[in-house]
């Protein structure tokens, strides 16, 4: 059972079918049996685990149950929890416990979902492969020999190999949505505005947004109906109304407008991936969609002006990690800059380390004006243009990544290479919009590959009801681990 | 050259903390003091996932003060993140308005004396920023440790910056003042020094008298009172004149002010000046005001020192009585209490800035908890007036009152200062007094009018609480007529 929906299990547990604790039970099973190749979770809390299911299965009981009573989540290691051990996979919080909890997980806790714990990440969830963890380097549940994807590789890879029914994940340039297509799982970062912050590890405070990731759109729909809304402690919330996002579920394709932008299907895009998207896209075609041809000219700067924007904000973020309250602190005696030197240098991983350096670098006086100033230009420009496809379409179609899942030991020491790598991703952020990743097809090695639905701002509800008329007519392959 | 041959340019950075209930962008406490560590909370003390909300009333009273301060204010201003790495900084970062602050270009007219002369003039403000304040270093020195004090973490501040229009530390000191006045008039701010709740970096240079160009500056960094405002740019005067007629070069750079020696310090230098990487705040929306919100809240700013003091002239008030009185908030504040219970605002002025202001100077009265009340005092200057007491004695009532409050009327009845008019009583110590000072009487008859003093004298002494001067006056004068 631990490989079901959130909607199949719904009727499991309503039926009285399962137990809500035999429910949390198999899976923590399950993580002791498998997570020791995985290496998905960092905190695994099996006593609070079994506990809210207990107080889960009242509610169920008294007939309260909302839709993800009893259903056993991981949430990614940047998401406060209150009293558990939170890392960020950084050395720097490898002691820090938070004394509250993000908005999000109030919200999981207020509709009874259970928490079996938090799953490693990219440090400080800059990355794409969850190799820069300092706890745990993830492993892809399709072929233990490849990366997961990131940051969001821990949710991704513990979905996939059935080592939680859903979880939560955050999404900054694709870190959802690559993990999810590299682990044939359906990731969603709603629209930057739609879920609270509060509580998760700041990387880039205009482009993060936690999301969920999933074994459907229509999971990513009811989890997304929990933890969407306004939030009192995050002013960059909406006030907007939250709609029920599985109201597309079951729609029809028939005269929605699909963009085709040729930009991401340009070069670098592994063929196998493109060939995939491309016959995705066919079946929309054929299911009544209308293919419309579009292009996107600044795609070419995504990558530059996206790694400007998220270092600049993120030197800035991670510059109170100085351990002295909380934190790794370096045994030194001496100055206060001795000691805050030596704690950064030994707390930070090399590539938080080299975002932070870039990321002073572009704010810096005399510099400003030519990166900072010159990336939030490309940013209005790139958003502009999305505004311009989205005149004439309803949603457009992308390959995730431009490849499958890579071997551990691939593309680590070449950052340039790494980061071209988000090309697909970095500019549904950079505009704020909603998007979905929901595998598309599997390549010749048998790994999966993922497309994504980009929608118009606030409409997460088409970009799910897209994903998932998609879903009902593909096959998808669990891994086999 | 000598310092007189130099002029010198000033500029002030005056920080005001704002009198909101909260923080700036959190729900603690914002109040002075506490017991340390308890007035924060995971978003001002910088937990990682934490994220900043506006207190919408720090805004409101931001604005207030520009009004208050002459300024125009911007519909729209933006929060920027100024980056530095300091213990008592717990995000590394200080939320504050770089490019788009809150209140732009305004005007403060000061008055003061210089030589005996009477000088006015207006000092331009450049803008004036919204801010969070940061917290507080403990020095342990013995145990040889640093402890951190987050509760000021987020406590909102203005900062007020100046254009360098003043020349000599009078027109400084005297522009704090006057700013510290009308912020505490617009209800913004308590402005207590002594609690750090307004504050001033100094900018000076000096230039030849008849040059045009301003010469390099220094920076005075977190003055904190008037008079350290007034002693660093005296010292800063006669240190860069001395530089200057060396033929050297004053350098542009940070000091600090030693209050105990009367010395600026050298804390930095421009070439290691802080690179503070401003950018805009992702976490905070810009701020938009409409039109009406600008003028709900122009509406709502309170009496400012210079319509009261016109109000106060319009009663009748000396304008010299009804400056003193202005000068003072929370003294101006009281007098308008009494004017409630007791319409002579002459006679409350005499008194409030008599005796009242005698006992503030003499440091017995602290106007902030006084132990007597508006309403008393009115009915002790009520009494007085009227004749219920004597002026003397109504000083005495007072004293008592300034010591332990209560009732004027019961305490001249306890003490037996309240007078009684008893008209046959008043007419029978005349008599006795007119035929026992038969000598006196003849003189008063034969024209001798300076001898009434005397004969009034003898007849209050026997008299004491039995009737007012005025009716023994009278009665005495008829008398004298009648023989």
């Amino acid at each position: 059972m631990v490989e079901l929906t959130i909607t199949e299990l719904r009727k499991k547990l309503d039926s009285k079918e399962i137990s809500a604790a035999e429910l949390t039970q198999a899976y923590l099973d399950r993580i002791d049996a498998v997570d020791g190749k995985l290496e998905s979770y960092i905190t695994v809390t099996p006593e609070k685990a079994l506990a809210a299911a207990e107080k889960a299965q009242k509610s169920i009981d008294e007939g309260n149950a909302t839709p993800l009573c009893g259903i056993p989540m991981a949430i990614k290691d940047n998401i406060c929890t209150e009293g558990v051990l939170t890392t960020a996979s950084s050395r720097m919080l490898e002691n820090f416990i938070p004394p509250y909890n993000a908005t999000v997980m109030e919200k999981l806790d207020n509709a009874g979902a259970v928490t079996l714990g938090k799953v490693s990440m990219d440090e400080f969830a800059m990355g794409g492969s969850t190799q820069t963890s300092y706890f745990k380097k993830t492993k892809n549940p399709f072929d233990l020999s490849r990366v997961p994807g990131g940051s969001s590789g821990g949710s991704a890879a513990a979905v996939g190999a059935d080592l939680c029914a859903a979880a939560l994940g955050s999404d900054t340039g694709g870190s959802i949505r690559q993990p999810a297509a590299f682990c044939g799982v359906t990731g969603l970062k709603p629209t930057y505005g739609r879920v609270s912050r509060y509580g998760l590890i700041a990387f880039a405070s205009s482009l993060d947004q936690i999301g969920p990731v999933a074994r459907s759109a229509e999971d990513c729909a009811l989890i997304l109906n929990t933890i969407a809304g306004y939030d009192f402690h995050d002013g960059t919330v909406s006030k907007l109304p939250v709609p029920d996002f599985t109201e597309k579920i079951g729609m029809d394709m028939k005269g929605i407008k699909i963009g085709v932008v040729s930009d991401f299907f340009a070069e670098g895009v592994d063929d196998e991936v493109r060939q995939s998207v491309l016959s995705a896209i066919d079946s929309y075609k054929a299911m009544g969609a209308e293919i419309i041809e579009c292009s996107m000219p600044s795609l070419k700067y995504a990558i530059a002006a996206y790694y400007l924007i998220s270092s600049a904000e993120a030197s800035s973020n991670l510059a109170r990690y100085d351990g002295i309250k909380y934190g790794h602190r370096a045994d030194v005696a001496g100055s206060y800059s001795d000691l805050i030197v030596a704690s950064r240098s030994e707390g930070f991983g090399d590539e938080v380390k080299r975002r932070i350096l870039l990321g002073n670098y572009a704010l810096s006086s005399g510099y400003y004006d030519a990166y900072y100033g010159k990336a939030m230009g490309l940013k209005q420009k790139i958003r502009e243009e999305y505004a311009h496809i989205f005149e004439k379409c309803d949603l457009i179609i992308t390959p995730t990544a431009p490849t499958v899942a890579y071997g551990t030991n691939e593309n680590i020491d070449d950052p340039k290479k790494m980061y071209q790598a988000d090309f697909c991703t970095v500019t549904v952020n950079i505009a704020s919009l909603p998007a979905i990743s929901t595998p598309c097809g599997y390549n010749k090695d048998g790994m999966p590959i993922g497309m994504s639905v980009v929608g118009k701002m606030w409409d997460e509800s088409l970009v799910i009801g897209a994903a998932d008329a998609f879903e009902k007519n593909f096959a998808r392959q669990g891994a086999k681990l | 050259m000598s310092v007189s041959d130099y002029i010198p340019v000033i500029g002030l950075e005056i920080h005001s903390e704002l009198l909101t209930k909260s923080k700036v962008f959190c729900t603690c406490s914002a109040e002075f003091g506490g017991e340390k560590n308890t007035r924060c909370c995971p978003v001002c003390s910088g937990l990682p996932g934490t994220l900043p909300i506006i207190n919408q009333t720090a805004v409101e009273y931001a604005i207030k003060a520009g009004y208050a301060l002459g300024c125009e204010i911007s519909k729209f201003s933006v929060w920027d993140r100024k980056n530095y790495f300091y213990p008592d900084l717990p995000k590394a970062y200080q939320i504050s308005e770089l490019y788009y602050p809150i209140c732009l270009e305004g005007a403060v007219p000061i008055e003061y004396e210089e030589n005996g002369e009477k000088k006015t003039k207006t000092i331009r403000i450049n803008h004036i920023h919204l801010e969070e304040d940061a917290g507080k270093l403990v020095h342990d020195d013995l145990n040889g440790v640093s402890l951190c004090d987050y509760n000021r973490c987020g406590v909102p501040l203005v900062e007020i910056v100046t254009e360098p229009d003043m020349r000599s530390p009078e027109e400084a000191r005297t522009l704090v003042e006057t700013i510290a006045l009308l912020l505490q008039y617009a209800g913004v701010s308590d402005c207590k020094m002594e609690e750090g709740s307004i504050r001033a970096d100094v900018n000076i240079s000096l230039m030849p008298k008849g040059a045009t160009e301003f010469g390099t500056r220094a920076e005075i960094k977190n003055v904190n009172s008037l008079k350290s405002i007034y002693r660093t740019i005296e010292y800063e005067i006669k240190r860069q004149a001395q530089i200057l007629d060396r033929g050297g070069k004053v350098i542009q750079e940070t000091r600090r002010f030693d209050a105990n020696k009367g010395e600026t310090k050298s804390m930095r230098t421009k070439e290691d000046a802080h690179d503070y990487k401003y950018f805009p705040d992702p976490d905070i929306l810009q701020v938009n005001l409409r039109d009406e919100d600008l003028e709900r809240i122009k509406a709502s700013l309170p009496e400012m020192p210079k319509e009261r003091t016109a109000k106060y002239i319009g009663m009748g008030i000396p304008e010299k009585e009804a400056k003193i009185i202005v000068s003072d908030k929370l003294i101006s504040d009281f007098f308008e209490d009494t004017l409630k219970a007791y319409n002579n605002p002459k006679s409350l002025v005499n008194f409030i800035n008599g005796e009242i202001m005698r006992r503030i100077n003499l440091g017995e009265i602290d106007m902030t908890a006084p132990a007597f009340d508006a309403v008393n005092v009115a009915k002790l200057v009520e009494m007085s007036d009227t004749e219920k007491v004597s002026k003397n004695d109504a000083k005495e009532i007072f004293r008592e009152m300034a010591e332990k409050g209560g009732n004027p009327e019961e305490i001249a009845k306890n003490r037996g200062m309240l007078i009684v008019t008893d008209t046959s009583k008043v007419l029978e110590v005349i008599e006795s007094v007119i035929a026992a000072n038969e000598k006196a009487v003849n003189q008063y008859k034969s024209g001798d009018v300076k001898v009434f003093g005397f004969l009034m004298g003898q007849c209050s002494k026997s008299l004491r609480g039995a009737a007012t001067p005025k009716v023994i006056k009278e009665e005495l004068e008829k008398k004298l007529a009648s023989l």
